[in-house]
């Protein structure tokens, strides 16, 4: 198995009363409650702990886009990318990813990642996402178009670094004349391509595709949902005719690892529910533009939503659920191995930092990972787990 | 005649439409909730109109047909069933973005029209007027925006929802934004082509329009030559089912003088 340290690069110092006057820290959260001085400490800080992951021997490192939020502060991760590929030596950078729809103009994510992936000499991952409901809210993107335009800018995109240039690219959103994307990919034919969701079967379909074959990656979600679509992927290869590798499926989490499992849940505590119920929080026309979701999945979020409580969720809850990995090196040891038996996952992509997580917590804690779990799981110790998972 | 409920193809899109009552022919085009029942103004109008109600393609019981992207499909649709249906001197009724859609129409093809009317018509912009955010309001919140009186919000919202009404809601949702998420409710180029409105015109508008306050209505009537302007007081976006009776005498009484 290998280990992406992921980051969110989320605003610590929002006021947590802030829900007393709105209800999301999204979209319509006064960027008053933003300081720039506290935002310059943040920054540099968040590049220091993934710096940290590439020296202790994570194999990657990963950063996203967000857009006009608190949860996370990176509406271009190209800069955050472009920062670590100078200071990281052997870690790949991942950016999970370019949410494709909404932008006017894809071309410029062809440009941006083979201007990654050549600086880093091939250490560059691509991730394409949707981007969260709120953020077509935010930038005036048209949900009802989101599919298609995330698939036709990705064929654009893939157009840019494997056709020869110049081209012309004729969608019904985009058309270019002259596609002749300066740098080519330093990779050939293209960086890895990974596609982060919280879960459908339209997107397990595209993404499994033999033509794609991209890694999927489930983020954010119970472990009885992560079974669920990691089956569904090989199943849908299957049907497709080929076996699917470990590589490609991967889970994104957030995880805390501390000396004792009793010490984890206390220290994590204030932190990841603060993540939870603050930084996540948005009413459902603010999740779920019209669109987003086909009528199909909207269909069964609905009936899911009926079974799910509602109101505060706290660190037992998420521990139970599994949408929070927490406790002791030989704990997250067990509870991974276990996991890894049943469902079977080639990349775990921790999020070590999450909510208002400090620094010295969030240094123990990629330390101690890092030590004391990553090990564990090199070849060929996670063969037979492979094999059991594949059975 | 008692309403007739059909369904119906054209342009490779089936439709439902609903249909009462005898007259010259009165054609109504629904907002961005649909067209679900048979309401009493559309009783009261059939008294002396032939009140035509179809679902616009993507919304309700119509079909979504894949050739559904902008405004201007839905007036080219409606241009072809209006010649389909054999109707002429057409008096065309929209409210809100069936407002928008009649408008549409009107700039394009005026030749089966007698009259046009617009209740609260989206459509263009006002600069330094925003329209209501209808996709960052909650079900119940646009069920309040809708109505002056909150009696009427409430007796709505005590109507029971089911999965399958939560689904047409989802669905007609899915159309206002592939139509109206961006730019906002409007065509740009609308209001260039205002003047091309040749058929006498009628705009009828709450007072309390939350949704699409009341300055739209006067940049309406600016850009439409010899537009009328009837404002109901005390009533918000919907005046064909808050104020009726207002809003079919406004009707009723505009057409006997424009005949």
């Amino acid at each position: 198995m290998k280990f992406y340290c992921f980051h969110l690069m989320p605003y610590t110092a929002l006021d947590p009363d802030y829900d007393k006057k709105y209800s999301s820290a999204w979209v319509t959260l006064p960027n008053s409650y933003y300081d720039p001085k506290i935002g310059h400490a943040l920054y540099n800080r968040y590049l220091d702990e993934l710096e940290l992951a590439d020296a202790c021997g994570f194999d990657g490192v990963c950063v996203n886009e967000h857009h006009q939020n608190a949860y996370g502060l990176m509406p271009i991760p190209g800069v955050m990318a472009g920062a670590l590929a100078r200071r990281t030596k052997s870690a790949r950078i991942a950016v999970l990813g370019r949410a494709l729809p909404l932008l006017n103009n894809p071309l410029v994510v062809a440009e941006e990642f083979a201007m990654l992936d050549n600086i880093t000499g091939g250490r560059f991952v691509a991730g394409f996402v949707r981007g969260i409901g709120a953020e077509y809210h935010s930038f005036g993107a048209n949900p009802a178009e989101s599919h298609d335009r995330f698939h036709e800018a990705h064929d654009l995109i893939l157009q840019a670094w494997t056709q020869p240039g110049p081209s012309l690219f004729e969608g019904k959103y985009y058309r270019f004349e002259y596609v002749n994307c300066w740098p080519r990919p330093y990779q050939q034919p293209h960086p890895p391509i990974w596609i982060p969701s919280q879960g459908s079967r339209e997107t397990i379909e595209w993404a499994s595709h033999p033509d794609r074959k991209y890694t999927y990656l489930q983020t954010f979600s119970p472990i009885t949902a992560l079974a669920r679509y990691m089956n569904m992927y090989r199943e849908t290869a299957q049907r497709y005719g080929y076996t699917a590798t470990v590589d490609q499926v991967g889970w994104a989490v957030p995880t805390y690892c501390a000396e004792t499992d009793e010490i984890a849940v206390r220290e994590a505590r204030p932190h990841i529910e603060f993540f939870f119920n603050k930084l996540l929080r948005m009413p459902q026309e603010m999740l779920l533009p019209p669109g987003y979701l086909s009528l199909a999945s909207l269909q069964g979020v609905m009936q899911a939503k009926r079974a799910l409580s509602s109101g505060n969720q706290t660190i037992e809850d998420m521990m139970e659920k599994g949408v929070f990995l927490c406790g002791s090196p030989a704990t997250l040891r067990e509870k991974l191995e276990s996991y890894q038996a049943q469902i079977g996952f080639g990349y775990l992509l921790p999020a070590m930092q999450f909510g208002s997580l400090p620094h010295e917590l969030t240094r123990k804690s990629i330390t101690l990972f890092a030590k004391e779990v990553i090990p564990h799981f090199r070849a060929p110790a996670m063969a037979p787990a492979v094999a059991a998972a594949r059975a | 005649m008692a309403m007739q409920e059909t369904f119906e193809s054209h342009n490779g899109c089936k439709i439902r439409l609903m249909r009462g009552g005898q007259g010259a022919p009165l054609l109504f085009l629904h907002g961005g909730g649909g067209a679900p029942l048979w309401l009493p103004f559309m009783e009261m109008l059939s008294r002396r109109f032939d009140v035509i109600v179809p679902e616009h393609p993507g919304y309700g019981g119509s079909d979504t047909p894949e050739w559904l992207d902008q405004i201007g499909d839905l007036a080219y649709f409606y241009l072809d069933l209006i010649d389909a249906l054999k109707l002429s001197g057409v008096h065309l009724v929209g409210t809100s973005l069936g407002g928008w859609i009649a408008a549409e129409i009107a700039v394009r093809d005026c030749a089966k029209l007698m009259t046009l009317t617009l209740s609260a018509a989206v459509g263009i912009n006002v600069k330094g007027v925003p329209k209501g955010d209808l996709f960052m309001w909650s079900r119940e919140q646009l069920i309040r925006n809708l109505y002056h009186d909150q009696k009427l919000a409430e007796a709505a919202l005590a109507q029971p929802v089911t999965d399958q009404g939560m689904m047409v809601y989802a669905k007609n949702q899915l159309a206002n934004a592939k139509l109206g998420w961006q730019p906002r409710l409007h065509n740009p180029h609308l209001a260039k082509w205002l003047h091309r409105i040749s058929v006498p015109t009628l705009l009828v508008w709450g007072d309390a329009d939350k949704l699409v306050p009341l300055p739209h209505a006067t940049a309406y009537q600016a850009l439409i030559p010899g537009a009328q302007l009837r404002v109901i007081e005390g009533c918000g976006h919907v005046p064909h089912v808050e104020r009726a009776d207002a809003f079919v005498a406004a009707i009723t009484d505009f057409i006997g003088r424009a005949a």
